[in-house]
């Protein structure tokens, strides 16, 4: 084993041998997986149904395209000068709003760093209840198909600029769970990741060296995920839709 | 426990008994007699606590053994009671009229080892899967790791070393044998 991984706590991206963040060159192909011998139905509130309105009007309703918005994320350019697109990305890296959405045993590692020990308000750090208002996604773990699926949602709710980070081995490779029937094994196939923090668990410090190094990332304007999701929709939305057999939900909500 | 036997044993046909301690017995009991004698226990006896009920997949056997696990609070007794089903097409006879908190074990079952319990609330819904397609995952007839690696892309560069090679080569990294 590698000494310097304990000396370590907190290993970007950029550090880790073979991982490789950009989506299309590198992963390989996998053929398209052999039909469902059991189909799946949508649930009964999202088939499409007619409604009688007031005055005995029926209105048509297909809840999936109607109560949402269908339309893909878009890249959003920079700003129009460097300098002006550099006091963004400094007051951005300054509020890093956390949603308060664990995935995974790591989610108990939120407690002690936001409570007075670690206390990571002091960096501008916050959690908040509800994707709208939060632009940092902790993965803080493995993640169940089951929770993926909530997980895509919450992520695609939250505003731009907005970031990901995988918390512990789970995210990077399956870690513990790498044969596990229901655990996904790399996160970055399905949502896309600015930050890895490794560790089982990682300790609050890493996370806080973690959450320095996204800093650091986002000033010199490289955490560019939301925009990477954008531009690689369709390959995202195939391996998501591959893993998630139900897909009884938008293909972009928001 | 075995004066309890020996009086069920008067009313009920049993199977054989196999005693763990001396507060925890099991009896294998026919399909038939199952809900009487749940009924009988929870009533009269004072076994009014359903601790677990399980599956186990014995496939050399074609069988499924459930297992109802029993608690009398009183006495601090534990009663397992276990039922031998067939494994094709398993189906059991629902017992959540007796503790309403069965119905969750068995839609569990029901989605696990593919046991149905005809009549139990929402035994149809999935219940931690969501959208599952294959053959249950507890069946012992499903290959976890093989489905794994099809389903899930892996991260190449993972190694596992044996833990008592890697730690001789870390301390005795001389010594060859």
């Amino acid at each position: 084993m590698d000494k310097k991984t304990h000396k370590d706590p907190a290993k970007t991206s950029a550090e880790l041998p073979s991982v490789d963040l950009n989506p299309p060159e590198v992963q390989p192909q996998k053929p398209p997986a052999p039909p469902a011998e059991r189909t799946i139905e949508l649930p009964e509130e999202l088939r499409k149904r007619t409604v009688k309105g007031p005055g005995g009007v029926e209105i048509e309703v297909e809840p999936l395209r109607d109560y949402y918005c269908e339309a893909p994320p878009t890249v959003m350019p920079a700003a129009y000068s460097k300098i002006v697109e550099d006091l963004f990305n400094w007051a951005r890296a300054e509020s890093i709003w956390i949603l308060g959405f664990g995935t995974g045993c790591g989610a108990i590692e939120m407690r002690p760093l936001m409570t007075p020990r670690y206390d990571a308000y002091r960096y501008g750090i916050q959690w908040r209840p509800t994707p709208r208002q939060a632009n940092l996604f902790v993965i803080s773990g493995y993640l169940s198909v089951k929770t993926l699926k909530r997980a895509i949602r919450s992520y695609e709710q939250m505003q731009n600029p907005k970031y990901v980070v995988g918390l512990g081995s789970c995210t990077i490779n399956g870690g513990m769970y790498w044969d596990s029937y229901n655990t996904i094994k790399r996160l970055d196939e399905y949502l896309p990741v600015d930050l890895y923090i490794t560790g089982c668990m990682p300790r609050p410090e890493a996370l806080l060296a973690g959450f320095m190094d996204l800093k650091r990332m986002i000033r010199a304007g490289e955490a560019e995920g939301a925009n990477k999701y954008a531009e690689y929709f369709d390959w995202y939305k195939a391996n998501q839709k591959r893993v998630i057999k139900d897909w009884d939900m938008p293909d972009y909500s928001w | 426990m075995i004066e309890l036997y020996e009086q069920l044993k008067q009313r009920y046909a049993l199977g054989e008994i196999s005693v763990q301690r001396f507060d925890l017995v099991f009896i294998t009991v026919p399909r038939e007699n199952l809900a009487s004698l749940l009924l009988y226990l929870r009533d009269t006896e004072g076994f009014t606590h359903l601790v677990l009920l399980t599956a186990v997949d014995w496939i050399e056997d074609n069988k499924f053994q459930l297992t109802y696990l029993i608690n009398n609070r009183e006495s601090a007794t534990d009663l397992g009671l276990r039922v031998i089903i067939d494994r094709d097409e398993a189906s059991m006879e629902s017992i959540h009229d007796l503790w309403p908190t069965a119905a969750t074990y068995q839609r569990e079952l029901k989605e696990m080892f593919g046991i149905d319990f005809p009549g139990s609330p929402r035994i149809d819904e999935d219940f931690i899967l969501e959208g599952w397609t294959e053959i249950p995952p507890y069946r012992r007839d499903f290959d976890t790791l093989e489905y794994s690696r099809d389903t899930y892309l892996e991260r190449p560069g993972r190694s596992t070393s044996d833990p008592a090679q890697h730690m001789k080569q870390l301390f005795y990294p001389e010594d060859k044998d």
